[in-house]
């Protein structure tokens, strides 16, 4: 296990560099941030006098150099449009997109799998059907399209919920949080609805077919056989192992909610860190997305290895410490 | 700064909580909110807005362009270089410190130190103090924007803003990049609001001077909520569920529904900014031959794009001057007729038409994109074949400055709000020393243009400079120096009983102070 961990760190601290070093070497393609940083009419050489004073006329190797060094001191830099320390900034933001993410993955785990297992044990109940005819629309849905119908219904024609924004916050040891609040559960609702809406579909399909194969094995006809009670065969024998593939699907999935925040951030106002994000690349916050992508890529190996660690806790044979 | 904002908030709960009590709370949404809080280290149309909530200006523009006294009650010139301001007096800044001529003219020097401002107020010397609500207002030459630049003193409590910070840099420092006294503390102004919180991006909060020092200000709005929401549909949908109040710009495609719905209303104003194309020169013969030009704006259905892309949103252009404007010329009207146009190619020997390249933005102006395909579709009818490509505005501006195309979108507001201002940058021969001609990519150069407008500038007889601007403008129409589409008018939603039409204005800038509630 030990061995495990410190290949993952290395490994987390490679990912660091190949894209920090890809930030640096793509930002002149994302635009230039002094003029986000300045009136129209300021004039080139004031413009040039700015670049020079921020660095960014240095060769992109140099810039990088800097940028690595300020990093093993922690210093991420310092984000052009908020005029504060970068990883202040996303700091500030992440509870926003974790507590998003959360709510979207308590919506889909909950749902999933008695969803999931009924239509696998009942596929020809109209119930069943209907969740299947459903999902496939769900899927081909664009979560942009979801969320601004979503947000028409239940917010412009009904009046019950919250069209934007995060509602009231209390902040709880330096995390600001809507979870505790009525009117934060409120906000969070359509944003966490939108972004579920992508994966529930993908989720329940995925048990179900996982689940029909594994009641077509040997081993549950056996148990049948035995005589075992109906709940004994369908939950213990049978769903438990079909939740290996989900996890690692999971594992995978995740990374894509994460991205999909971007869009629902936006069309919700939700100051998380996708919206962040989006607001940099139109500002040209180099400085900022640069961070930003260390910091995600960093969090993508921390919840990879977590998968990685579930998997040998569910399935014996694919343990990995001591393996070679 | 949390302790500036605990402070803050403690001192409006003590000065406004009794004053504000009776009066309402407006819930502001805008597609973005001010980007600091430092009014003089960025020049922007946040920025600016966020100034006339929290500061006065020394003279602002009424609805007809004219001069209306803010916090200099009366005005004369007393020599070609020197304007004397007299002040209001008993005026007090947020802090409580007292305005006088000193902080005029510490103001004035600190816009002469910052970066956005400095170009403006290049003409402007130290102001001089005539006595503590006398100010001299000089320039270093004769100068026919002095009152307009009036409008961007927005005096700063010098006071507050002199001395060294906890981190021992100068209070007074404008820094574009990182940490400044003036970029994170909320700020100590004359305006109708105090700024009570802020959080970036996120939310800001303003509560009513009640020791504003203007009684006649009709306004009864006792505290701004404002949040930013960038998406457009987001924006609209949080008017009509009523969780705002207030909205800003309003995209063309909602219109109908705000309009039908009894709950809101909805205003527009004619706007200032044109959206032209610059054809040029240096990189495509043909649009050195005026007939091609003015061929090319011929077939150009400018009047049609302000109906059906715009809905009727845009006031369609034949000049640069927008009404209101010095060189504003009734006579010249857009124009469009197909026939002349084609006759026009045939004449110029481009019976055949020719290919030419073309850049737009896709996330700048009003609809530029579809403004630009239509642009395109309608040139083909005279045979000129336009290969487009749109760009999100994080990248174009440096594509435009390298010319990189034959046909560039530009979109350009005088912030001047003077004529003068449109043909520096735009139809001026291009200068990399002086400047002039800085957005000018068609490269269009008449020498009789630069005469003129640079005579403009210091000439300060008002009829004979309003002639010349006139000159001017018919000058660049007849010889149809780019292609003109139409002023993006500005778009307002707001809730049932608030009064928005008294306060809007030219500039995008509603005077939220006077605004009222009924």
């Amino acid at each position: 296990m030990f061995a495990f961990i410190v290949r993952r760190v290395f490994q987390a601290i490679l990912v660091m560099v190949v894209i920090a070093f890809i930030g640096f070497s793509v930002q002149h393609s994302i635009g230039d941030p002094v003029r986000d940083m300045v009136g129209e009419r300021v004039s080139l050489a004031e413009r040039e006098a700015l670049r020079e004073q921020l660095g960014l006329n240095d060769p992109v190797l140099a810039q990088f150099g800097r940028f690595c060094w300020k990093a093993l001191h922690g210093d991420l830099g310092t984000s052009y449009f908020h005029k504060r320390p970068a990883l202040d900034v996303i700091v500030s933001k992440a509870p926003a997109t974790l507590e998003l993410v959360f709510g979207a993955t308590v919506i889909i785990l909950s749902f999933c799998f008695p969803v999931g297992i009924y239509t696998a044990i009942q596929p020809r109940a109209w119930f069943s059907r209907f969740v299947m005819a459903v999902s496939t629309i769900g899927v081909a849905v664009p979560v942009f399209l979801t969320a601004i119908v979503l947000i028409y219904v239940f917010g412009v024609e009904l009046q019950w919920l919250p069209t934007y924004g995060r509602g009231v916050t209390v902040n709880v040891g330096g995390w600001d949080t809507g979870l505790l609040t009525a009117d934060g559960l409120l906000h969070l609702i359509l944003p966490s609805v939108s972004l579920a809406s992508i994966m529930l579909p993908l989720y329940i399909r995925l048990i179900r077919s996982e689940m029909m194969e594994v009641l077509e094995t040997e081993y549950i006809k056996f148990a049948w056989a035995k005589g075992l009670s109906r709940w004994r065969v369908w939950l213990l024998h049978a769903f438990k192992n079909t939740l290996l593939p989900v996890i690692t699907v999971f594992g995978v999935e995740i990374g894509i909610l994460f991205a999909f925040t971007l869009l629902t951030e936006t069309v919700f106002q939700w100051q998380g860190m996708g919206f962040m994000f989006l607001e940099a690349v139109e500002r040209s916050d180099t400085a900022l997305l640069v961070a930003y992508l260390v910091v995600v890529g960093v969090m993508f190996v921390v919840i990879n290895t977590i998968v990685d660690i579930c998997y040998g806790l569910i399935n014996p044979m694919v343990r990995i410490a001591g393996n070679p | 700064m949390k302790r500036v904002i605990m402070v803050c908030l403690a001192l409006s709960l003590v000065l406004g909580g009794t004053a504000t009590a009776e009066m309402k709370t407006l819930r502001l949404a805008l597609a973005s909110d001010p980007e600091t809080l430092d009014i003089q280290q960025q020049l922007s149309g946040n920025m600016l807005e966020f100034s006339h909530w929290v500061f006065d200006p020394l003279v602002r523009y009424a609805q007809d362009m004219s001069f209306e006294p803010r916090l200099a009650e009366k005005w004369e010139q007393i020599d070609p270089l020197t304007i004397r301001f007299h002040l209001v007096k008993g005026v007090k800044f947020h802090s409580g410190n007292p305005f006088t001529a000193k902080d005029v003219v510490f103001t004035v020097n600190r816009m002469k130190q910052s970066v956005d401002f400095k170009g403006l107020f290049e003409a402007f010397e130290t102001p001089v103090i005539v006595d503590d609500y006398t100010v001299d207002i000089k320039t270093n030459k004769p100068y026919s924007l002095v009152l307009n630049m009036a409008t961007y003193i927005f005096p700063l409590d010098s006071v507050f803003y002199t001395g060294t910070d906890e981190k021992g840099q100068p209070k007074d420092a404008v820094v574009k990049a990182g940490y400044s006294f003036a970029n994170e503390t909320l700020p100590s102004g004359t305006g109708p609001y105090r700024c009570t919180f802020r959080e970036q991006g996120v939310r800001m909060e303003l509560e009513r001077n009640p020791d504003y020092w203007d009684k006649n200000s009709p306004g009864n709005i006792g505290k701004v909520i404002l949040t930013p929401i960038k998406e457009e549909a987001t924006r609209v949908a949080a008017l009509l569920s009523g969780d705002v109040d207030f909205i800003y710009p309003v995209p063309p495609q909602d219109f109908d529904r705000i309009d039908k719905d009894p709950k809101v209303n909805l205003f527009t104003y004619t706007g200032g900014r044109i959206i032209t194309v610059q054809m040029n020169q240096n990189r495509l013969e043909a649009f050195k031959d005026p007939r091609v030009r003015q061929a090319i704006n011929l077939a150009t259905n400018n009047v049609g794009i302000a109906e059906k892309i715009m809905r009727g949103t845009a006031t369609p252009a034949g000049q640069l001057s927008p009404k209101g404007y010095a060189g504003h010329d009734p006579a010249l009207v857009p124009q469009y007729d197909l026939a002349k146009a084609q006759a026009l190619m045939k004449e110029a020997g481009y019976e055949n038409g020719f290919e030419a390249s073309m850049i737009a933005t896709n996330n700048r102006y009003v609809n530029d994109e579809k403004i630009a395909e239509a642009f395109a579709a309608m040139m083909a009818k005279i045979n000129i074949k336009v290969n487009l490509k749109t760009i999100p505005k994080a990248q174009y501006w440096d594509e435009f400055d390298k010319q990189v195309a034959d046909f560039q979108l530009v979109g350009w507001h005088s912030d001047t709000e003077d004529s003068g201002n449109f043909y520096e940058f735009l139809a001026m021969c291009p200068n990399k020393e002086t400047g002039y001609g800085q957005y000018n990519s068609g490269n269009y150069c008449n020498p009789e243009v630069d005469r003129l407008t640079l005579a403009c500038q210091t000439e300060t007889d008002l009829t004979k400079r309003t002639a010349m601007l006139k000159q001017i403008e018919k000058i660049l129409y007849d010889e149809a120096f780019c292609v003109y589409f139409h002023w993006q008018n500005h778009s307002y939603g707001a809730a049932k009983g608030l009064d928005v039409l008294p306060i809007v204005n030219v500039m995008n800038f509603p005077y939220i102070g006077d605004l009222v509630w009924n």
